[in-house]
């Protein structure tokens, strides 16, 4: 077999990124549904990663995996626009109120559906949790070792995979056998653009649910193009034990929730004259802000 | 049985500064628990390890050391934990917020089938009431931390499994010795019951690791800049400003992405955390995640040209102007009036 199979998992957020004054609230708070959702910045990043190995090994196929609500197929159909070959959406109520160790087993699932494959590549962390649990976590569940914080994939061939990895005082470079897990650093390389071609070609690439909900008619276009059906997978097709999954299955519990509240003092606004500055810089000296 | 315990990092032989910020917490939690603080280290063999350790008000420190257990390797350490916690069966186990912390927790996590919360910033003992289950848990572990890019604050518990696992961000909590002489006794671990060879799969090839870190955390005066001072050049305003006046240089999450410095000088939610006496937002516009991590300093200037930056209703002062002519007169300014 020629190439690689290579798996990117993916998460569609809320971009908290630019929480701009339109996302505030009156009262001070986050109006989260103001914010729009976006394809998470370190799993474009872990697709950027596969992509380069597949430009650089024929036969490469890379499918991405992800789990959430029936829109977050929009970041399967951007991520084919990039370059990807296909994408699995996991949507099911049951998994609801997931914690990242739901969520890992969950995911852990579906990549065991998937397999054989031999690499799979993941952002570091989401930025609506920041945990960086997720990836860590399948691994284990899986049972094949975990690379994190990858900056760049040095060599890979059939048997094993060498990778940079970014540490919070410097670089290391590791060699692992593969199968093995890869999360990618908000340091590596951005991903590439939208390729207008592939844009043409998965433009009508949906879920079934999609499909069904759709006003158009593309029921033959679908039938005659496979590679345009986004593939959906509920418990069911995972054969999960639904003990572990959504509420039931996340050990940790959020007891309380507290808005953070940006409350304006009293603030004196200064021009970039220069007496104003020296006066400022007099003040501070005397309070002995400054020494 | 039911204790607290504290993973303590070491690197080139010296204890990482979060591990004593843990210890610190795990005795107070201890106390108050009316339980033990357990500490465990594993690496190569360090001499006088206990030493530094035991005074933090440890009761049992387990050792399990090997040449080929340092530098750090996700699965031997996970192994060693997984079994140790397993057989000690603590209530609460602890781990700093690091590229290790945030590498190994995870996986132990997973093994154990344990709730986990990653990033905590503050600690405390609660209790809870289950309302649908009418249940009511004592001495539980709140985990306090930021979500959602800094703007909301979260109380994690994990009600029913054991250990409350926890990784806590460094520079949050304070370090302080407990009792120089604490007697506490150091248990050491045959590493032959815990690993074996397939934990070390995989390789380390090349490792740097810089001794001095960037380290702007402890700087009573910090001058930030954003996106919008414009270019790598011209942050050696900043880092002109920052050195008359003793302090040191940060910057916002975008000034990184434009490589206009380098990330351990981040602050905001994903960098680090800052309370300086004074810090000086320059081209910084405001966003939420950025706020979370220098709010809390003691007084803000924010020289900026938009006078409807967000940061200008947190900054103390708020100079309407462009940074490139603003910084040099602070600069004249101070050398004249300093004494």
């Amino acid at each position: 077999m020629k190439g690689y199979k290579i798996i990117v998992l993916a998460k569609q957020v809320p971009d908290t990124r630019n929480v701009g004054k339109d996302a505030m609230k009156a009262n001070g708070t986050v109006n989260r549904a103001a914010l729009p959702a976006v394809f998470n910045p370190e799993d474009l990043k872990a697709l950027e990663q596969a992509l380069r190995i597949k430009d650089e090994n024929p036969g490469t196929t890379v499918t991405l995996l992800t789990m959430g609500p029936g829109r977050a197929a929009e970041i399967i159909r951007e991520g084919l626009y990039r370059g990807a070959d296909d994408g699995i959406l996991i949507t099911d109520r049951k998994f609801a109120g997931s914690d990242t160790l739901a969520t890992s087993y969950a995911i852990s699932l579906a990549i065991k559906k998937l397999s054989p494959y031999d690499l799979i590549l993941s952002g570091r962390q989401a930025i609506d949790g920041d945990t960086a649990q997720v990836g860590p976590q399948a691994a284990e569940k899986i049972g094949i070792p975990q690379i994190t914080y990858c900056e760049e994939v040095v060599a890979i061939t059939k048997k094993s995979i060498q990778i940079k990895r970014r540490l919070e005082r410097g670089v290391e470079t590791v060699e692992a056998p593969l199968p093995v897990l890869v999360t990618v650093h908000g340091s590596a390389p951005d991903c590439r653009s939208r390729n207008a071609k592939l844009l043409m070609k998965y433009k009508h690439a949906e879920t079934v649910t999609e499909r069904q909900d759709g006003t158009d008619d593309y029921l033959e276009l679908h039938d005659a193009r496979p590679y345009l059906n986004i593939h959906e997978w509920t418990v069911d097709d995972l054969n999960a034990d639904e003990e572990w999954l959504g509420l039931s299955g996340s050990p940790t519990k959020v007891k309380k929730v507290t808005n953070v509240v940006f409350t304006a003092k009293e603030s004196k606004v200064l021009g970039d004259k220069d007496d104003e500055i020296e006066e400022l810089i007099q003040e501070l000296l005397e309070n002995h802000t400054i020494g | 049985m039911n204790n607290i315990i504290v993973y303590c990092e070491i690197e080139d032989g010296i204890l990482a500064d979060v591990s004593l910020e843990l210890l610190t917490k795990g005795r107070k939690l201890a106390d108050e628990l009316k339980c033990e603080l357990e500490a465990v280290v594993i690496s190569n063999e360090v001499e006088g390890i206990e030493k530094v350790i035991l005074p933090y008000g440890v009761d049992t420190l387990f050792l399990a050391q090997e040449e080929r257990l340092y530098p750090y390797l996700t699965l031997p350490h996970t192994s060693i934990l997984t079994k140790l916690l397993s057989d000690e069966k603590p209530q609460i186990a602890l781990f700093g917020a690091t590229s290790i912390g945030r590498d190994l927790a995870p996986r132990i996590a997973s093994a154990l089938r344990c709730g986990l919360t990653a990033d905590c910033t503050s600690l405390e003992i609660g209790e809870h009431r289950d309302k649908k289950q009418k249940k009511d848990y004592k001495d539980l572990l709140l985990q306090i931390r930021p979500a959602f890019g800094g703007n909301i604050i979260a109380t994690i518990i994990n009600p029913e499994t054991r250990p409350q696992m926890a990784t806590v961000r460094e520079g949050v909590m304070k370090k302080e010795i407990y009792a120089p002489n604490y007697k506490g006794k150091v248990n050491i671990l045959d590493t032959s019951k815990y690993i074996n060879e397939e934990d070390f799969i995989v390789k380390i090839l090349e490792r740097h690791i810089e001794k001095k870190k960037i380290d702007i955390k402890n700087s009573h005066i910090i001058v930030s800049g954003g996106y919008g001072v414009g270019s790598k050049e011209n942050f050696e305003l900043l880092f002109e400003l920052a050195d008359v006046l003793g302090g040191d240089v940060g910057g916002s999450r975008a000034a990184v992405d434009a490589g206009f410095i380098p990330h351990e000088r981040q602050v905001g939610q994903t960098g680090i955390t800052v309370r300086p006496h004074l810090y000086i937002a320059c081209g910084i516009s405001g966003a939420v995640q950025h706020r979370a991590g220098m709010e809390e300093s003691a007084m803000i200037i924010s020289i900026n040209k938009d006078a409807e930056a967000p940061i200008n209703n947190i900054a103390d002062y708020a100079i309407i102007g462009d940074v490139g002519d603003v910084l040099p007169k602070m600069i004249k300014y101070y050398k004249k009036n300093a004494k």
